[in-house]
């Protein structure tokens, strides 16, 4: 067990350093950044004494050696656009979006495995039809035209729920929330329902198309063949194989939520990790950009490695590597 | 048959509703077994042998379907059971055993948690007494240290001792009849002895008639008392192991008999009966196995024949038919 | 093939032939442009600025001339949108055929060479589908937004945007192909062809391709759906198709700033149109998988 997660912890370190490797690359060489700090007018001597400055004139493992040290303390150098430092920038913008994206999870959850269980049990009542196809036009949808539609019906029809921004947040240490007060729980409902409903349908119909496949196993015939009852045979046996799998999917969806959160708050405004980046890409700010590559990636190797781990202990095929098989 | 047959299956019909019309895979067949007796049912893949047993114990897959005929056990008719009912029947009453051990059990529970399920559902004992009987049944299947392998895992088994669980599993309610379904087709050559035996003793002891399908007339030549050949949905022969061996009359039989190599013998060729089973979709009119007959005559191409008593054994073939003039 | 059981099967669901028929619908709409609409929304002498803001024809202020109403510069919307669906689908076709033709090579290589060569190119590939695809997309876009120089940029945007959706998607093509060329590598006549001294390369070629195209299909199929919803986001986002070419997206993004004064249709056309063009393409590439399934069958 022990020699599992430490080979996993290795292998997320390279993953790390890899993506650090890509950023680095962005950072450094993607651009001028002397040029970009300086402006227009300035001689050759500023030029060659800002390089000497930011280190730029060293050799470029000494580089990425220094850039890997500076993110692990937090410091990802300064804005171009805001010219704030941008570790200060994300931490101000990522409560808001962790607050989204774990609301939008959590719904799409919630929801998403008890309809796929559904559906997959009872495939041919017309509430499985109904779900099948909402669940495709769900998956049509642009995630942006949701959030859109959402708000002209909520927000400009009804005047009922605020089309953008977080309302009001309580700031708790460093991390501001917005669940504390009406205001921001009212904000959170149509960004959160808007950035849910694609991974929801995805959750769905793939909890479904799993249950299929299960319902088709033999040990399914084999648990019918002794006898067992309905609700042993399903949930008992088929739900628990069912879920094994899509806990791994499922962890690797939370990437889904991200991504789409930059559209998600784009739409509403919301002042997120997302929004930043976007406004970075538009304005080639490469210090954020490399920044967010880096944070997404860290995000990314940290849920992939939690998910392996789950699987290692739900499924114990993987745990006993050293079976007691013997005899016949 | 000095009692009631404790199985009794009379012009069963099994059906398969296709886009392009309705596939007949079991067709009138009709047959009994003793208590305590061991049939076995053989014939090629596809001769609709496995369909009986799966019609027996009601888990045909849907579209197919009983069409016809009835089932009773111990006299009561159990194909047009509704659903719990049937549920109830199995496992208690009617055990099953398929032919492959590893996809047979889940593979996410104790083979105890298995064991134990079973006996609970059908039985009114306590979960202590039910986990004393989880090992007894181990124990008789010839599984070695019992009490520490009820908590192992599926794959900490090899192929023969897994399918010695399927066998406890399937006997741990005590049923009356067992289907085994090519109980031994997937495990090693040296093995299968080992598990026909086991059967063979566990149901003696047991008290349980044995349905024993399979394509390997070596094992039915070792453990039935009476067997059934199957060809193209119909019963062809059925009668008593010796008799149907050593004087097979149907010449489908007598051409598989002929067509096992035999120790000893210095042959040049083997014997082999011309062309295939027909495909369910063109099974030809009258006797079914008439175009590969070298005994074939008119009334073969034109009517069915039903099942004539010759000695001991029924015969579907006309060259029985006492109007016809008798053998030939 | 038109006595097949996909056929067959194509016929008796009638919700799938309303969507290859939409589909249909709209490639040609697309294509034929320029001579169908009713007005070129995009030839400046044409355009008049007293007829921006016209509602939809069967509301109060509406005029028969813009079925769909006007913008904010009195483009008819009708007009928009089939220009505007003109570029959704040659981005999405295009950047299909890019990842096709790069994740079917990809693949056979792979899986013909063996090796550490294919070991790398799954590698990267598993890593590769473990992000979603927006965010690679979005990512090559901003790379290259921040690499290239402004004007070089806005020139070979539409190419940007292409090659980024296609990067982003050809993963699933590599590993099918892939898949398929490790089958038909194992089987004897290969081997039998090394023999005879023809190049096993070429004979495989023509094995693995025809017993691939079926699932390739789903996949591209599939794929068009999403990429075409790729670009749109990116060009809602800001960072995809320039400004001069709107499509569908773009035109969902500049009505957006007018849906709180109340110019509801310039955004919500716009966005009809493009759900149900994605919507058909999904229908079409949902049933193909069904229908080219064996084991469902």
């Amino acid at each position: 067990m022990i020699a599992f997660v430490v080979q996993r912890l290795l292998q997320s370190v390279l993953v790390m350093l890899a993506v650090a490797f890509i950023s680095f690359a962005l950072f450094r060489y993607i651009g001028d950044p002397v040029l970009i700090m300086l402006g227009q007018d300035f001689t050759r001597e500023q030029y060659e004494m800002l390089v000497r400055d930011l280190g730029l004139d060293q050799p470029f493992y000494v580089q990425f050696a220094k850039f890997v040290v500076s993110a692990v303390q937090g410091e990802f150098g300064i804005s171009y656009r805001l010219a704030r430092p941008v570790a200060q920038l994300i931490a101000e913008r990522l409560p808001a979006t962790l607050e989204l994206s774990m609301m939008a999870a959590l719904l799409a959850l919630t929801i998403g495995v008890p309809m796929g269980v559904y559906t997959g049990l009872r495939r041919d009542s017309w509430l499985s039809r109904f779900f099948l196809t909402i669940s495709l036009v769900g998956v049509s949808l642009p995630t942006f035209l949701i959030g859109i539609l959402l708000i002209l019906v909520f927000a400009v029809q009804l005047g009922v729920l605020p089309s953008f921004g977080r309302g009001d947040v309580v700031k708790l240490g460093s991390w501001s929330t917005g669940f504390l007060t009406t205001s921001g729980l009212k904000a959170l409902v149509l960004p959160a329902v808007t950035l849910c409903l694609f991974q929801l349908t995805l959750i769905m119909r793939l909890v479904r198309s799993e249950m299929l496949e299960v319902l088709r196993t033999d040990y399914i015939k084999f648990a019918r063949a002794r006898g067992l009852q309905n609700r042993a045979v399903n949930f008992g046996h088929a739900l628990k194989n069912t879920l094994v799998p899509v806990i791994t999917i499922t962890g690797l969806q939370i990437g889904g939520i991200i991504a789409f959160a930059i559209v998600t708050e784009t739409v509403f405004q919301w002042p997120g990790m997302g929004l930043l980046f976007i406004q970075s890409v538009n304005n080639a700010d490469v210090p954020v950009m490399a920044a967010y590559l880096l944070l997404v990636g860290f995000f990314f190797v940290v849920i992939n490695l939690v998910v392996d781990l789950l699987y290692y202990v739900v499924d114990p095929r993987l745990r006993i590597d050293r079976g007691a098989a013997s005899g016949h | 048959m000095a009692e009631a047959p404790i199985l009794e299956v009379k012009n069963l019909r099994v059906e398969f509703p296709t886009r392009r019309g309705t596939l007949v895979a079991v067709d009138d067949i009709s047959f009994s077994i003793a208590p305590g007796e061991v049939l076995g049912v053989v014939g090629e893949s596809g001769a609709g042998k496995s369909m009986t047993g799966a019609a027996v114990i009601g888990l045909i897959e849907p579209p197919g379907r009983i069409a016809g005929g009835s089932i009773s056990l111990a006299g009561r008719r159990i194909d047009d059971l509704p659903y719990e009912e049937m549920r109830k029947v199995r496992g208690r009453e009617i055990g099953a055993i398929f032919q492959d051990p590893l996809t047979s059990l889940n593979p996410l529970y104790t083979i105890g948690r298995q064991t134990t399920e079973t006996i609970l559902t059908h039985l009114p004992v306590s979960q202590a007494e039910a986990q004393q009987r989880a090992i007894g049944l181990l124990r008789e299947v010839g599984i070695p240290a019992a009490e520490k392998r009820i908590d192992h895992y599926p794959h900490q088994f090899s192929g023969g001792m897994r399918q010695r669980v399927v066998i406890a599993l399937a006997l741990a309610a005590n049923p009356k009849l067992i289907i085994a379904d090519e109980p031994t087709t997937a495990l090693d050559v040296s093995i299968q002895a080992q598990i026909i035996a086991l059967i063979k003793k566990l149901c003696r002891e047991h008290g349980a008639a044995v349905m024993l399908v399979t394509h390997d007339m070596g094992v039915i030549a070792e453990t039935a008392d009476r067997v059934a050949v199957m060809y193209a949905g119909r019963i062809a022969e059925i009668g008593p192991v010796r008799d149907v061996i050593k004087a097979a009359r149907h010449p489908y039989t007598d051409g598989l008999m002929a067509s096992i190599p035999k120790v000893g013998r210095t042959d040049a060729r083997l014997a082999q009966i011309d062309g295939a089973m027909p495909r369910l979709n063109a099974i030809p009119r009258g006797c079914a196995f008439n175009p590969r007959c070298t005994k074939a005559f008119d009334r073969c191409r034109a009517e069915r024949p039903e099942p004539m008593r010759v000695g001991n054994s029924d015969v579907a073939c006309w060259l029985y038919d006492a109007g016809q003039g008798g053998t030939r | 093939m038109l006595d097949s059981d996909v056929f067959h099967s194509f016929r008796r669901n009638p919700v799938v032939v309303v969507s290859a028929v939409v589909t249909t619908v709209f490639v040609l709409a697309a294509l034929l442009a320029p001579w169908i609409t009713p007005y070129h929304p995009y030839d400046l002498a044409s355009l008049d600025l007293n007829d921006a803001f016209t509602p939809p024809a069967w509301t109060e202020d509406g005029s028969r001339r813009f079925l769909l109403g006007t913008d904010d510069q009195g483009r008819d919307v009708l007009s928009t949108i089939v220009f505007g669906a003109r570029v959704s689908l040659l981005v999405g076709f295009c950047a299909v055929l890019f990842a096709m033709t790069v994740g079917i090579t990809l693949g056979l290589v792979s899986g013909y060479v063996g090796g550490a060569v294919e070991s790398v190119i799954m590698r990267v590939a598993d890593v590769q589908l473990t992000f979603p695809g927006i965010l690679i997309a979005l990512l090559i876009d901003g790379l290259a937004r921040t690499a290239l120089p402004r004007d070089l940029h806005s020139e070979i945007a539409l190419y940007v945007v292409i090659f980024a959706i296609g990067i982003a998607n050809w993963p699933q093509f590599a590993r099918t192909v892939r898949g398929s060329t490790l089958v038909e590598k194992s089987k004897e006549y290969v081997q039998a062809a090394r023999v005879i001294g023809l190049h096993p390369g070429l004979i495989m070629l023509r094995h693995v391709l025809p017993n691939v195209m079926g699932p390739v299909l789903v996949i591209a199929t599939l794929s068009l759906g999403f990429a075409i919803l790729a670009e749109a986001t990116l060009s809602f986002l800001g960072v995809g198709v320039p400004p001069t070419r709107p499509s569908l997206g773009t035109l969902i993004r500049v009505g957006n700033d007018f849906l709180f004064s109340g110019e509801w249709w310039m955004t919500i056309f716009p966005g009809a149109a493009l759900i149900v063009l994605v919507l058909a393409v999904n229908l079409l590439g949902d049933w193909l998988r069904d229908a080219l399934n064996p084991k469902l069958r």
